[in-house]
């Protein structure tokens, strides 16, 4: 089967980082989350109710919509506040985050189980520095606008309705979906990064991340 | 088109799918212009009645504009749902922002099944819309209505109307739900002339203080007719279950089933019968078989029907307009209508009243004002207050004002008593009132604090000053400069700029 990938770039300051990337993520997991799946006889399951809130970002001129899943929450803060702290502070440079969602099979022993990607989307981030209080509050703004192109390009692929897994069984639930959230139920998911420097050498994470697969595998 | 390959069930399955993803992509429109965050929670288990697996609340008021909209109908074919969302000044003006549009094309999916596929993908373009509504301009526009502004929403059934969005509007398309009926689609189309906007909205010299609007004086926003405000207060803080839930309200089941051939299918749902419809529409549970498992669905709870319609205008204005666009704060208590009516000079912030009122608790002993609850001199103590609290502190019936030395209270605004409002003398012989007073309105200040710059309570403070006041620079005012006149005047500021400029040097390095 072939992956879909999608690629978003963003430019932003220092300071935004955290909010940027949380609500692109968030953005993508609102869509990619249904409500907990209660398994009964005769091979029905019933899905539980999906919240939302809003939230407002300090440092862009935005809101986003996201999951009421405190719990997936905390997951996406964690793994940007990873990102964020690889990207380094107060400097520039690029980097990008990936959300991939991955069903898993199951192959025979001794081989562990794949994890087969059906969709990556890929978010290149530009980080700036800005000279003064003014260039700041534009960058605000602009960030805000990107943003919502953003969010327009996320739902656009999403309503292509492309490929989805079909629904599992109950035994095969835990290849598709992330239950070990109370609340919600995402797709399987993983979140991964690349920082590369502004030389743009990204070569020695890229082999490294390759050699660590194969070792996985 | 033809749905002839459509069974009976899956027809009125598909039916009731639209159905309710119209009203609820109505409800997702106006709750996301309301001006306020919205937040739902997560359920790990179905209640039964949110439909598409999301949490998304029923505002009563939204839903029979939608159902009126409607009037039975579906959105189909040359038969398109639209939300217009427009802004209106106080000054009365009004722009429309943006249009919400819910179409159908002929384009068919005929292989779709429909109790799955297409509710799932229904939800998604229920989460799709929650986002997209997020990202248009008239979103942060109506994070700050309130006092220059409202927003306004409107349903209608039928044609789409873009012609109000002015010039180079743009479109964004939320996305698309094939039916074996048709395809969905859901865009909207917003206004990016804002111009108006900008010149209009700063003219205002001064933000309105300290006035109370009550239904005595001519509302700013006036009688909108059709349009409805886009604000909300839920009759409880704490909604829980969101008994708000018309009963005529269907439920749907969340119960799907994973055997191969039938993956593809929703259980039945099952509904009760709407009472605006008046139709009984009831749904039997078909006998279980190993290839189609349905399942009756079990009927979440049901409110009742819904205490009160909210966004109840504070002194019962006129129906069709329900937007106070500052609302006095709770603790006011409601005046009965005098017949003194529209003359109020409600520039006081508070009315004292002379004795004879039932609120006790907060009499003052002062006449005050021209207009509304302004009493007549000298007639109104009915003595039944006697036994209220603080009756001893109202003054006799026969007290003469002149004579009351507490009635011609010095100039400044201080509080003899915390509870008591602040005092304004106004010509008591000018009351016109009626001979009773029952209702007073009184401004309730809190304990110990006291009037300093500005005669106003907590809440419009906080309403005043939540967001910076407009730059002055960018107020237009009309009479005084043209652009000629602004053109004659740069040699001189440029000359007086350049003079300075070490000055401004001095200080571009300090922000360095």
């Amino acid at each position: 089967m072939n992956c879909r990938s999608e690629a978003l770039e963003v430019s932003v300051e220092g300071r935004q980082v955290d909010e940027a990337m949380l609500a692109l993520l968030h953005t993508i997991l609102l869509h990619r989350s249904t409500g907990k799946f209660h398994y009964k006889k005769e091979g029905t399951y019933s899905i539980g109710t999906v919240g939302t809130q809003d939230i407002d970002c300090d440092f862009i001129d935005f809101s986003f919509v996201r999951v009421s899943s405190d719990e997936l929450d905390r997951a996406i803060r964690k793994a940007v506040g990873e990102f964020k702290d690889a990207m380094g502070n107060g400097m520039d440079g690029m980097g990008q985050i990936s959300l991939e969602f991955y069903q898993k099979k199951k192959s025979r022993w001794p081989f562990s189980d794949e994890c087969i990607p059906w969709e990556v989307w890929s978010i290149k981030v530009n980080v700036v520095n800005l000279a003064n209080e003014q260039e700041r509050q534009i960058c605000r703004e602009k960030v805000g606008e990107k943003l919502g192109e953003k969010v327009i390009n996320i739902v656009e692929v999403i309503n292509r309705h492309e490929y989805l897994p079909k629904m599992p069984t109950q035994s095969e639930v835990d290849n598709v979906f992330d239950t070990s959230l109370k609340d919600v139920q995402p797709y399987l998911y993983k979140i991964t990064f690349q920082i590369t420097d502004t030389l743009g050498s990204s070569v020695s994470t890229t082999m490294r991340r390759l050699i660590k697969d194969t070792l996985a595998l | 088109m033809m749905d002839s390959d459509l069974s009976p069930q899956d027809k009125k399955d598909l039916d009731k799918f639209i159905k309710f993803f119209a009203l609820k992509t109505v409800q997702v429109i106006v709750q996301a212009r309301l001006g306020e965050k919205v937040c739902t929670r997560s359920l790990s288990s179905p209640t039964g009645s949110d439909w598409f697996n999301l949490a998304i609340k029923d505002i009563p008021e939204v839903t029979h504009e939608s159902k009126k909209a409607l009037a039975g109908q579906l959105p189909g074919i040359e038969r398109s749902m639209c939300v217009e969302i427009s802004l209106k000044t106080s000054e009365g003006d009004s722009m429309e922002l943006e249009t919400w549009c819910l179409e159908m094309n002929e384009k068919c999916d005929r292989d779709i099944k429909v109790s799955y596929t297409v509710y799932n993908r229904m939800s998604l373009l229920l989460k799709s819309l929650l986002a997209i509504t997020r990202v248009t301009p008239a979103y942060k526009l109506s994070r700050k209505q309130g006092h220059d502004y409202v927003i306004l929403y409107r349903i209608y059934f039928g044609e789409v109307q873009l012609t109000g969005l002015g010039e180079g509007f743009q479109t964004v398309r939320v996305g698309v739900v094939g039916t074996p009926i048709g395809t969905i689609t859901l865009s909207c189309a917003y206004r990016t002339n804002l111009a108006f906007m900008s010149t209009r909205q700063f003219e205002r010299t001064a933000p309105i203080m300290g006035i109370i609007i009550d239904h005595f004086v001519e509302r700013p926003f006036g009688n909108v007719g059709h349009m409805h405000p886009c604000i909300y207060r839920a009759p409880g803080e704490d909604e829980g279950a969101y008994n708000g839930v018309e009963d005529s309200q269907e439920v749907c089941t969340t119960s799907f089933s994973t055997s191969p051939p039938s993956q593809l299918y929703c259980s039945r749902l099952s509904y009760q019968s709407p009472v605006l419809d008046g139709a009984a529409d009831f749904c039997h549970p078909s006998t279980l078989n190993a290839a189609n498992p349905h399942q009756m669905g079990v009927p979440g709870k049901e409110g009742g029907v819904p205490q009160q319609v909210p966004v109840q205008p504070c002194h019962g204005a006129q129906a069709e307009h329900r937007r106070v666009s500052s609302c006095p704060p709770a603790d006011h208590v409601p005046a009965t209508p005098s017949s003194s009516g529209e003359d109020a000079e409600t520039s006081s912030r508070s009315v004292g009243v002379k004795s004879g009122s039932p609120c006790g608790l907060l009499e003052t002993t002062f006449t005050r004002k021209v207009g509304a609850f302004v009493n007549k001199p000298g007639t109104k103590v009915t003595t039944a207050s006697l036994d209220l609290p603080f009756a001893a502190f109202a003054p006799r019936a026969y007290d003469l004002e002149e004579n009351d030395p507490m009635v011609q209270p010095p100039e400044s605004s201080a509080t003899s008593s915390p509870l008591q409002g602040s005092l304004h003398s106004q010509g008591s012989g000018e009351s016109g009132g009626p001979a009773q007073d029952d209702f007073v309105m009184v401004d309730f200040k809190p304990a110990f604090s006291k009037d300093d710059l500005l005669p106003m309570d907590l809440g419009t403070f906080y309403r005043e000053f939540q967001n910076p006041p407009q730059l002055t620079s960018l107020t237009i005012d009309v009479s005084s400069q043209s652009m000629a006149e602004d053109l004659d005047a740069l040699p001189e500021k440029l000359a007086v700029y350049e003079k300075n400029i070490d000055e401004f040097d001095a200080f571009v390095d300090t922000l360095q």
